[in-house]
C-alpha cells in the first residue's frame, strides 16, 4: 500500500535528520574544532584538550537535545491521542510546572547549591507529586476531562508558588537564577545530567510507546474503544505516569522548555494519515529534530549571550502555531 | 448458550436511579429492538451490558460473568456502535473499519489476509466501499454512521449491540441495515438495537422489548408488544395498525387524548 510507503519514507527521513542535527550540535561551539578532527576526538581514548570538550560539554549537550526533544514530541503526541484534543500538551498535566516548582523551591533554600543533582532531584520531586495528586483527582475510572481538569489546577497552584518563592527571594541574584533556569537551557550540562535523566526518560518512552493501538481506538471516543477491548485505566495510567517520567525528567534537567509538546504532532499529523499510532514514533523524532535545531540556534544567533533554548523554541514555536490555527481556519470556512 | 444474560440490573447515574431491576436473557439468532419513550433507560441499558457504567446486578456475556472477563474477552463476544458518531482525527475510512479487528490481533501484529477481507466485507455490507480512501471526518453524518456500523460489523462478534444504528439514515440504508441485522440473526448471531423507528422494529426486529422508566413493560414477538393500549400508556400516541404480506406495519397518527 502506498500509505505505508510513503510512511516508512517520512520516519527514514526523519531519523536523517536527527541523525545530522545530532552531528551538527556535536561541532557547534564557541572552540571551532573541525568536524573530522571533532569526531576524531570523541571517539579517541585521548585525554587532551579538544577530546574533552567533545566528551564532557557537547556529548551531553547534544544527547539531552535528542532525549529530551523526544520526550515532549512523544509525549505531546500521546496526551493529544489520548485527550483527543489537539490543543493539549505535556504541560497540561501540570507535571512542567510541578517539575520547575521543585527546582525553584531547590534554588530557593539554597539546596541546589549542596550537590550537582541536587536542583534535578528536586524537580523530579515535584513532578511525582504532581502526578501522583492528578491521578487522585482524576481517580482510577479517570476519564479525559478530568485529567485536563486536575492538570489545570496543578498547572496554576505550581505557577503561583512560584511567583511566591519569587517574591520572598531573599536576594536578586537568587530570583535571576530562578527566572534563567525556569527559561530552560541545556548549556553546560554534563554526562551526569545525562545517567539521571535516561533511566526515567526510557521508562516514559516504554509507557507511552506501548499505547499506539489504544490511542487508534481512542479516535471513536472512549467508549467504543472501551467496547474494542482497550482497558482505559490502564490507558490513562501509562500516559499520565509515563508522561511524568519522561517529562519530568526533562524539565529536572533543561527546565520547561515549551511548545515542542504542542507543535510537532500538529506538524506531523497530517503526514501520517492523522494516525495516532504513527504519529508516535515521527513526533519523537521531530521532537528530537526541533530541539536539536532550536539548541544549535541559540549557539549561532547570540553565541556571547547565552540565549536560552526554552525562549527560542516559544518564539519560532508561536508564530509557527498561529499559521497553522490559521490554516485550519481557512479549511473550516 | 445465551448470548446475553442480565439479572437484576439497577443502575444510577449521578443519583438518580435509570435502570430498576431488569432482567432479560438473548439468545442465539435473535433480533432484539429496544424501545421506548426518551429517557426510558435504552442507552443506559445497552451501555451497563458493555460494562461502561457502574452497575448492580449480574451481566453474562456469552455465558461468562462479564465482571470476571477482560475487556479483550469481552470485546472477542460483543460489539457496541454507539449513538455518538465520534471520529476524533482526519484517518481514512478504511482505517476507521480496520480498528474493528484490533481486538483479536496480538501486540503490535499487522492485519492478515483473513483479518482484511473480513474488514472488505464489513465495507461491501454497509455500502461504503467507494469511499475506502476518503477522509471519514468530511463524510455526511450518514455515511459516517456506515462506516462506523461497517467497524462494528468487522468486529467480528456472536452479539452486536447498536444505539440507535438508524438515525440519520437515508430510508434505503435504513433498511439495509435492518435487512443485515436480519441476516446476522439469520446466521445465529444476535443484535440488539435501540430503535426510534416503530414501524422498522415492527417490520424487522424478531422481538421488542418495550423498556418505560428504567423497567421493562413489554418483552415479546412485535404484535405483541406494539398494542394500540401500549402505545397509547407508554408513547401516548395513537397509531394506524395495519398488514402488507404478513408483516406488521405501524405508524404512529396522532398524539393520544390524555385521560
Amino acid at each position: 500500500m502506498s500509505a505505508d510507503r510513503h510512511y516508512t519514507l517520512l520516519i527514514a527521513l526523519l531519523a536523517i535528520l536527527t541523525l545530522a542535527l545530532f552531528l551538527l550540535s556535536l561541532t557547534t561551539g564557541p572552540a571551532g574544532i573541525a568536524f573530522a578532527h571533532s569526531m576524531k576526538a570523541l571517539l579517541s581514548d585521548k585525554a587532551d584538550g579538544v577530546a574533552l570538550i567533545m566528551r564532557e560539554i557537547r556529548l551531553p549537550r547534544a544527547l539531552l537535545g535528542l532525549m529530551i526533544g523526544a520526550t515532549l514530541g512523544l509525549s505531546g503526541a500521546v496526551l493529544q491521542g489520548y485527550l483527543r484534543n489537539p490543543l493539549a500538551e505535556p504541560g497540561l498535566l501540570g507535571i512542567s510546572a510541578s517539575a520547575s516548582l521543585g527546582a525553584v523551591l531547590a534554588i530557593y533554600t539554597g539546596l541546589s547549591a549542596s550537590f550537582l543533582l541536587a536542583l534535578p532531584l528536586a524537580a523530579l520531586a515535584g513532578a511525582v507529586a504532581a502526578v501522583l495528586v492528578v491521578q487522585a483527582i482524576a481517580g482510577a475510572r479517570g476519564g479525559a476531562l478530568l485529567v485536563i481538569l486536575a492538570g489545570i489546577a496543578i498547572s496554576s497552584f505550581a505557577g503561583a508558588m512560584t511567583s511566591l518563592a519569587l517574591n520572598l527571594s531573599p536576594n536578586p541574584f537568587a530570583a535571576v537564577e530562578i527566572m534563567f533556569w525556569m527559561l530552560g537551557s541545556l548549556t553546560d550540562r554534563s554526562m551526569v545530567h545525562v545517567w539521571l535523566a535516561a533511566p526515567f526518560m526510557l521508562i516514559g518512552w516504554a509507557m507511552l510507546g506501548s499505547l499506539g493501538r489504544a490511542l487508534d481506538a481512542l479516535t471513536l471516543g472512549s467508549e467504543t474503544a472501551a467496547s474494542m477491548g482497550i482497558g482505559l485505566r490502564k490507558v490513562q495510567f501509562l500516559a499520565v505516569f509515563g508522561t511524568a517520567a519522561g517529562v519530568g525528567a526533562a524539565t529536572a534537567v533543561a527546565g520547561a522548555i515549551g511548545f515542542v509538546g504542542l507543535v510537532v504532532p500538529h506538524i506531523l499529523r497530517p503526514l501520517v494519515g492523522a494516525r495516532p499510532s504513527r504519529l508516535l514514533p515521527a513526533s519523537a523524532l521531530g521532537g528530537a529534530c526541533m530541539v536539536l535545531a532550536a539548541d544549535i540556534l541559540v549557539r549561532i544567533v547570540a553565541p556571547e549571550r547565552d540565549l536560552k533554548l526554552g525562549v527560542l523554541t516559544a518564539i519560532v514555536g508561536a508564530p509557527f502555531f498561529l499559521w497553522l490555527v490559521f490554516r485550519t481556519r481557512r479549511s473550516l470556512l | 448458550m445465551t448470548l446475553l444474560s442480565v439479572e437484576n440490573l439497577s443502575v444510577e447515574l449521578g443519583r438518580r436511579p435509570v435502570l430498576h431491576g431488569l432482567d432479560l436473557a438473548v439468545g442465539p439468532g435473535e433480533f432484539v429492538g429496544l424501545i421506548g419513550p426518551n429517557g426510558a433507560g435504552k442507552s443506559t441499558l445497552l451501555r451497563s451490558a458493555l460494562h461502561l457504567l457502574p452497575a448492580q446486578g449480574q451481566v453474562r456475556l456469552c455465558g461468562t460473568d462479564s465482571t470476571a472477563m477482560s475487556a479483550r474477552e469481552r470485546a472477542a463476544c460483543v460489539a457496541y456502535l454507539a449513538q455518538e458518531r465520534e471520529i476524533a482525527w482526519a484517518v481514512p475510512v478504511e482505517m476507521v473499519v480496520a480498528l474493528g479487528r484490533s481486538p483479536h490481533r496480538p501486540g503490535f501484529a499487522a492485519l492478515t489476509e483473513r483479518d482484511r477481507a473480513i474488514v472488505d466485507a464489513a465495507m461491501r455490507r454497509m455500502d461504503v466501499e467507494a469511499f475506502r480512501h476518503r477522509i471519514a471526518t468530511e463524510l455526511s453524518g450518514g455515511e459516517k454512521a456506515r462506516v462506523l456500523a461497517a467497524r462494528a460489523l468487522a468486529q467480528d462478534t456472536p452479539l452486536l449491540l447498536a444505539d440507535e444504528p438508524t438515525a440519520g439514515l437515508d430510508p434505503a440504508h435504513q433498511i439495509a441495515l435492518m435487512r443485515l441485522f436480519d441476516s446476522l440473526a439469520a446466521d445465529g448471531r444476535s443484535v440488539v438495537a435501540s430503535l426510534h423507528d416503530l414501524g422498522l422494529a415492527a417490520r424487522w426486529c424478531s422481538r421488542l422489548i418495550l423498556l418505560d422508566k428504567g423497567r421493562i413493560v413489554a418483552d415479546g414477538p412485535p404484535s405483541g408488544v406494539l398494542t394500540p393500549a401500549n402505545l397509547r400508556a407508554i408513547y401516548g400516541v395513537e397509531a394506524f395498525f395495519g398488514e402488507v404480506d404478513g408483516a406488521p406495519i405501524v405508524h404512529p397518527l396522532d398524539l393520544a387524548a390524555p385521560d
